[in-house]
């Protein structure tokens, strides 16, 4: 019954989007309050719905009902509560009602968060959001539904051990709400272009809902990556697969937005320009979901794909972002930007960086599509590799550093070369001389290349601390700290984080040390300064899988660091052996321990062992970890709160009917 | 207008392009060389480079061709499906091993096994030229002529071992040469 509940919620959904989708924007047209009215009701009803759903689902795996076929090829009676509720996420119908059922949460959260904003505004909004939840239901039920029974009811498979993963468990839902967050915009943009008209008020609103978005995708990449660290057994954080690369182009291009909106906000100007990037950000999420699904793309990652959903989801994504752009291509004309600018101006800097960020995000697109290119061109097939990508992606973002450095601090409008200059001067010989010593203290002597990286990270902090700086007076310290914006703070913290994380990049890269060797209990191995024991080696046995557990002790100077327990697990369900390593972890590096094959042709104990040092690879997500603080911080600024008249945005309802009667 | 309409010109040719792509499967490559024979080679071999390993090898029996490096991610991948085909004992497998060092190949196969009967190695990814090799990993099945019968593209998952690899190899095994 449960799974039928849900089935039928999924449908009322669908009719519940498609009221949402419709109604309000022939409101919109034809002056109809009521039908305007009714997109709040309509929204919040279809979250309902989803979160029942969604509930079912996950009752179903609680409860073990393997005649839902989904529950029965993802699930299986050994798999422990928590990840039998993880893997409602686990694979492709599942994710895809996560992704639906947090599309509704967003929407939601306008219904509740908008109520100032002109009535036909937050409907048109909806009624876009709606027509996107409208496509992914019928995606849903027509190719995916996750609520099929299938008789008899028999334990088909389990859920892909890569996933049974605390990691797993979070990444998926912190991505998801990055990806649809991006909606929001999206909905905000189609608006304007419907409306015809962006002001202060429109950037006002739309802010905060791209950084709270883009605080999700930040956190959720980075969880991602710090999953592969730990999770594949080889230590690598990043690998240019082009499901990495769907999570990341938007990200870029989240990044190019909130900049550019920054612009549209202070100085009016840039509307258009912010308009396609709020289209391009969105449209890069549902180009991630057509690549991840449809099996275009041969991926470590694609663990679902299907031709026939791949048409589905091309079509869909032709009607939304083809829809867009051609309302972009009619519209965005009239939307006129007012503010002008010198060549050496905070705006002219925030442009470079929206076009370095999209410069480089379009060459990963290029890079992820172009084995399709050639392919579609009859040229053969090929394969893009990381060396493509690091080509690319590098010498793209050493200027964005260097304007990271000094961009806050360069006046809007019109500013001077010269005084820059002086201003500045001071802050580069401080990267410099910092850089150097961060680099002979923390690792030696090392090649240009990595010290200039270093140094650029540390212009990058200079320069933010020296940000700060400029809005503090000596004389009333505490009074000009505490006068600090939250949107300010926010800024400085994720301008921060980005310079730890050119540094965890840099220094890991250059200076991580790897040993593949044949150890048996009782051998030692020496890696740089650090012993590694291995002391033992034990059978444990999980609640689905057996597994080989080695201890291996680290010494270092006669003084014992760590115990770690790598191991090998094989899952009895799927017949899948995984590597679980050992890590030590530490803000300035990691020890990383795995086991690869036993090699017991003599009867020994004895096994390929993988011995890794990796220095400073935690700031690769300390980084992000602080660009996500600061996003929270700025998202939560008082300028978004304040509620204000805002000039020729009233709502359309106040047509002072009242007054008639008493004239 | 003139300007504006620009994106979407060019979505709309990345929409034709992906739907191209989508009439197509990846793992699927027509290969010119399906039902020739192997290009001639000789290369030394990965653990020994003293001994070759060359196509006189490939003839007398039924065997697989696993084109792999150390630096490719998907061979990983595949890499656990190769050790268990070569338990059984069904097929001989040959490596191939393409633009690769000696070093790197020799521990990527210390630490997770080798399923190979014998490695080629190919630094220069010469034959692999000849082979039409687009990426690793690809996997030939070789009859007993020394013909390619099968090219595959891309990590074998079980399925399609199941689905294309045996129906193949059983056939090409009851063919009496």
């Amino acid at each position: 019954m449960i799974p039928e509940l849900g089935h039928f919620a999924l449908i009322l959904a669908l009719c519940l989007a498609i009221v949402q989708g419709t109604l309000p924007l022939a409101g919109t047209a034809l002056r109809n309050t009521s039908w305007m009215q009714i997109a709040v009701p309509a929204a919040r009803w279809q979250f309902g719905c989803l979160a029942l759903a969604f509930a079912c689902l996950t009752y179903a795996f609680i409860d073990k009902d393997f005649s839902v076929l989904y529950v029965a090829q993802n699930s299986n009676s050994l798999l422990p509560v928590y990840y039998r509720i993880s893997a409602v996420w686990g694979a492709h119908e599942g994710s895809l009602l996560l992704w639906v059922l947090i599309l509704g949460g967003w929407t939601f959260a306008i219904t509740h968060f908008s109520r100032s904003l002109p009535l036909a505004f937050t409907s048109r909004v909806l009624a876009v959001l709606g027509l996107v939840s409208v496509g992914f239901l019928l995606f849903m039920l027509l190719t995916s539904n996750p609520f099929e029974r299938h008789f008899p009811a028999v334990e088909r498979g389990d859920l892909n051990p890569l996933l049974q993963d605390f990691g797993l468990i979070v990444h998926p839902p912190m991505l998801y709400m990055g990806y649809v967050g991006l909606a929001v915009p999206f909905a905000f943009a189609i608006a304007a272009l419907l409306e015809g008209r962006i002001d202060a008020a429109w950037t006002r609103w739309t802010r905060p809902w791209t950084i709270v978005a883009w605080v999700f995708l930040t956190l959720g990449i980075a969880l991602g990556s710090w999953w592969a660290y730990y999770e594949l057994g080889w230590g690598g954080w990043w690998f240019w697969d082009p499901v990495e690369n769907a999570s990341f182009m938007p990200w870029l291009l989240g990044t190019a937005l909130l900049h550019s909106l920054a612009v549209t906000e202070q100085r009016s100007t840039f509307k258009a320009w912010t308009i396609l990037l709020a289209i391009f950000g969105f449209s890069l999420s549902l180009l991630g979901t057509f690549l991840v699904r449809s099996g275009v793309l041969v991926s470590v990652h694609a663990f679902a794909t299907d031709p026939t959903r791949g048409v589905f989801i091309l079509g869909f994504l032709s009607i939304v972002i083809g829809g867009a752009l051609l309302l972009y291509a009619w519209r965005a004309g009239g939307v006129s930007s007012t503010g002008r600018f010198e060549l050496v101006s905070r705006e002219m800097l925030l442009l470079l960086n929206n076009v370095l960020l999209v410069v480089v995000c379009a060459a990963i697109l290029l890079g992820t599509l172009y084995p399709l290119l050639m392919d579609a061109l009859g040229a053969g097939k090929i394969s893009v590799g990381p060396p493509y990508f690091n080509r690319v992606f590098i010498p793209l973002m050493v200027p964005l550093a260097l304007i990271l450095g000094f961009g806050p601090l360069v006046h809007w409008k019109k500013d001077s070369l010269p005084s820059l200059v002086r201003r500045m001067h001071k802050t580069a010989l401080i990267g410099i001389v910092l850089g150097v010593a961060f680099v002979l203290l923390a690792v030696g002597p090392a090649s240009l290349g990595v010290t200039l990286a270093v140094i650029l990270a540390c212009w990058v902090m200079a320069g933010t601390l020296q940000t700060l700086k400029s809005r503090l007076s000596p004389q009333d310290l505490g009074g000009s700290l505490r006068r600090l914006s939250r949107g300010f703070v926010g800024m400085l913290l994720a301008h921060f984080g980005v310079g730890i994380f050119i540094i965890g990049v840099t220094l890991v890269s250059a200076f991580e040390k790897t040993e593949d060797v044949r150890m048996a209990p009782g051998d030692h191995y020496m890696l740089g300064d650090y012993r590694f024991e291995f002391r033992e080696l034990n059978t444990v046995n999980g609640p689905n899988y057996e597994a080989k557990q080695a201890t291996f002790e680290i010494v270092r100077n006669e003084r014992r660091i760590a115990t770690l327990y790598p191991e090998k697990r094989f899952y009895r369900s799927s017949n899948q052996p995984m590597t679980e390593a050992g890590i030590n972890p530490g803000l300035f590096r990691d020890l990383y321990v795995s086991l690869g094959e036993p090699l017991d042709t003599d009867g020994s104990d004895a096994w390929a062992v993988h011995l890794t040092y990796k220095p400073f690879v935690r700031w690769i997500w300390l980084g992000p970890l602080l660009m996500g603080l600061g996003g929270l911080l700025a998202a939560s600024d008082r300028r978004y709160f304040r509620r204000q008249p805002v000039p020729g945005t009233r709502p359309v309802t106040v047509r002072a009917k009242p007054a008639e009667g008493r004239s | 207008m003139s300007k504006t309409i620009i994106p979407l010109v060019i979505f709309i040719g990345l929409v034709i392009l992906l739907a191209v792509g989508l009439s197509r499967d990846p793992r699927v490559v027509p290969s010119p060389l399906i039902g020739k024979s192997v290009p001639a080679f000789e290369l030394p071999q990965l653990h020994d480079p003293q001994k070759t390993f060359g196509t006189d090898d490939l003839k007398g029996q039924v065997s697989l061709l696993n084109v792999w490096g150390s630096w490719c991610v998907s061979c990983r991948v595949e890499h656990p499906l190769l050790l268990q085909v070569a338990q059984q004992n069904l097929i001989p497998i040959y490596g191939l091993n393409y633009k690769d060092t000696r070093e790197d190949a020799i521990n990527w196969l210390d630490q997770l096994g080798d399923p190979y009967s014998a490695v080629a190695f190919d630094a220069a990814g010469e034959v692999g030229i000849d082979l039409g090799v687009y990426g690793a990993p690809e996997t030939y099945i070789i009859d007993r002529n020394g013909m390619i019968a099968y090219k595959h593209i891309g990590p074998i998952s079980g399925r399609d071992w199941r689905e294309k690899f045996l129906p193949v190899i059983q056939q090409l095994k009851n063919v009496k040469s």
